[in-house]
């Protein structure tokens, strides 16, 4: 028999009875579907994290105050007050092997230009942070250290501000209101687009550190230091110097915690690397348990077929059939019901990534192997557990299985 | 017959060096056994029969006669225990699950009780399922089966599923079935045991028609006297023996 007639006769099979084929097949679609979404889910949260880092700049070191724990209840990292300009100054005149060190604050205010407005963030900084912060300036220019000594009401816009603001463009020059204080607007920033979670990196103001702290929060410390290591090999060894280095300005006792946290870039891709690999291990154990379930299923429906149809393969012995037509009869019976399940659980996982990114706004890439090896799964799982039915088939006497009633 | 390319196959003639007179079936001996020990049943005893080309025979027998027995082993669905069968100069008693397949493929139709029809399958595409398993190719097979089915006077009613088809057109629709890959012989299981007198008259005409104009051998396995009454010759059964073995008188004026 050719495998084309195969085909005709097991596609036939299966509509006979469409609702018992479509339930059988659901733990392939499931399994299938898993096995789509989960790598694209991971596959986009790992792309996201690249697309960041590659945004910060891979040897991108950030410091940020250590956390305040009062009668056991942390109140997280950056809620203390222990990072100060000053702090800048000894990184940037004792650390070695650095490209530049910046601080950052930053607080949320409405910016006013004339008949515009528009809620934003306003960081606070010194002439260091486009270098250390891989940023580039479309238009003017960026803040001097001048304009920091002499607390400068000056702003640099992100473009999606300035675009905001000044539709009709010629920001630069422009005055912009923020909390009531005039900033001359000097520059804007090269857009860098959305962040790798979707976050407008373009959304922001920047201005002198000295101005945003007394004109803007009236607040003394810095929210977080970042600076930028002249090569990847030399963050390991910036990290432990600038650490003993934070913990000698701020005259901590050897037995003392740190009162600050340090981060970089790499060890936070090491640990979501790690919990992505996790993440996706455990999403291909449910995707094995639920194709095994569904192959199951289609072994158990595969053997309720034969004894139902035990007069037709009785039949199809008596006018010729020999022992492997009607193995592969089921067989391709069994391997269409998984492939069909297949085709839907991709068309399944497809649309559940399709759904995370637009209604979670959580990255996702449906990679072709994803697909392929979804579908592939359902065929093995079809082939494995269809071969025992099959051969059942296969095995029966014509005599008894004219007989069958 | 309307299509001009298409010829039904001829019955296959048996392609040994053996003479015109051979006979196309030669049982000798025959005994098939089921079962060990106490609970042993002795189904045949020793059965010789031959049959000829041409031949329209009724089996015949009470239940239990070994006449069933003897119809799997004519038509190659069982193997005797001991004892020697040929068809068509072939000695098939030794023959394999799968040269037993390829055997009935090509050497035999069947025609059962309850037709055994595919359901939700057209009446062309059952008459075409014995032509797949030959490998015969597409056009072949549905040329083939639309002479088949115009022979047994299905013209108007290819398309047409079992459920829609009385039971002596399924009947029929099995029988140009059993023809498909030009099989010399026709196995017939009690064939009229599931119609009323007048299907049963026209299926019964029929098979004298494929006999006498077609040179096709028929073997009908039968308890109905009237149905045996048909055949040229009555093999009768019992307990596991052939006890009678006679030329019958035709009691019907032929058609």
């Amino acid at each position: 028999m050719s495998i084309g007639v195969l085909m005709r006769t097991a596609w036939m099979a299966l509509q006979r009875n469409v609702s018992r084929s479509l339930l059988t097949m659901l733990g392939i679609i499931i399994g299938v579907g898993a096995v789509i979404a989960s790598m694209a889910i991971g596959s986009g949260a790992q792309a996201a994290v690249l697309k960041q880092i590659e945004s910060l700049g891979a040897n991108l070191i950030i410091i940020t105050p250590g956390s305040i724990t009062s009668g056991g209840v942390s109140l997280g990292s950056g809620s203390r007050t222990t990072l100060k300009l000053t702090d800048i100054d000894a990184i940037a005149s004792n650390i070695l092997g650095i490209n530049g060190v910046a601080p950052y604050s930053q607080t949320s205010a409405q910016v006013v230009a004339g008949s515009a407005n528009w809620y934003t963030v306003i960081g606070g900084t010194t002439p260091a942070w486009p270098s250390v912060g891989n940023w580039n300036i479309a238009q003017g220019t960026f803040f001097t250290k001048q304009d920091v000594d002499r607390v400068a009401k000056v702003a640099v816009l992100g473009s999606t501000v300035a675009a905001n603001l000044f539709p009709a463009g010629g920001a630069v020059g422009s005055i912009v209101v923020i909390k009531s204080v005039p900033f001359q607007v000097i520059g804007v920033l090269a857009s860098k687009g959305q962040s790798g979670f979707g976050r407008d990196q373009d959304d922001i103001v920047i201005v002198p550190i000295t101005t945003h702290q007394e004109r803007l929060t009236g607040q003394t410390w810095i929210n977080s230091i970042m600076i930028s290591a002249s090569t990847p090999e030399t963050v390991a060894g910036v990290v432990d110097s600038t650490e003993r280095l934070l913990r000698l300005v701020h005259h901590l006792a050897p037995a003392d915690p740190d009162d600050f946290t340090i981060r970089n870039i790499a060890n936070v891709q090491q640990v979501r690397a790690a919990t992505v690999q996790t993440q996706a291990l455990l999403l291909a154990a449910v995707a094995v348990v639920s194709l095994i379930v569904g192959g199951i299923g289609i072994m158990n429906i595969m053997l309720v077929s034969v004894t139902e149809r035990t007069r037709e393969i009785g039949l199809r012995m008596a006018v010729g059939g020999k022992g492997r037509d009607i193995l592969l009869q089921f067989l391709i019976e069994a391997l269409t019901m998984a492939c069909a399940g297949g085709l839907i659980g991709v068309g399944m996982g497809i649309g559940i990534s399709f759904l995370v990114s637009m209604l979670g706004h959580w990255p996702t890439v449906i990679s072709g192997f994803s697909v392929f090896l979804g579908f592939v799964s359902a065929a093995l799982t079809g082939v494995v557990f269809g071969f025992y039915p099959a051969r059942r088939a296969a095995a029966l006497d014509p005599i008894e299985a004219l007989r069958y009633e | 017959m309307g299509s001009g390319t298409a010829v039904a196959p001829e019955p296959r003639r048996p392609r040994s060096k053996a003479s015109p007179e051979a006979a196309l079936i030669e049982v000798k001996d025959l005994t098939k056994v089921y079962g060990e020990g106490e609970s042993t049943v002795h189904a045949l005893r020793g059965v010789s029969l031959s049959v000829y080309h041409g031949e329209f025979v009724a089996i015949m027998g009470p239940s239990g006669s070994g006449k069933s027995t003897f119809m799997h082993l004519l038509g190659c669905l069982d193997r005797p225990t001991s004892g020697s069968y040929r068809l068509g100069g072939q000695e098939v008693s030794g023959l394999t699950r799968d040269q037993l397949a390829a055997i009935r493929s090509r050497q035999i139709g069947f025609v059962f009780q309850s037709f055994n029809l595919l359901s939700r399958t057209s009446a062309l595409e059952n008459v075409e399922l014995p032509m797949l398993y030959a490998g015969i190719p597409l056009k072949e097979r549905v040329d083939r089966s639309r002479v088949l089915l115009e022979q047994v006077g299905l013209g108007q009613r290819m398309d047409h599923r079992p459920n829609e088809l009385s039971g002596g057109q399924q009947q029929r629709v099995a029988i140009a079935r059993a023809l498909a890959n030009g099989a010399p012989f026709l196995m017939a299981d009690e064939p009229t045991g599931n119609l009323d007198s007048a299907s049963s008259e026209e299926i019964m005409t029929l098979f004298r028609h494929l006999n006498k104009d077609k040179g096709i051998t028929v073997i009908v396995v039968t308890h109905a006297q009237d149905i045996a009454s048909w055949a040229e010759r009555i093999v009768t059964f019992r307990d596991g023996l052939i006890i009678d073995d006679r030329r019958a008188r035709r009691t019907e004026a032929s058609s």
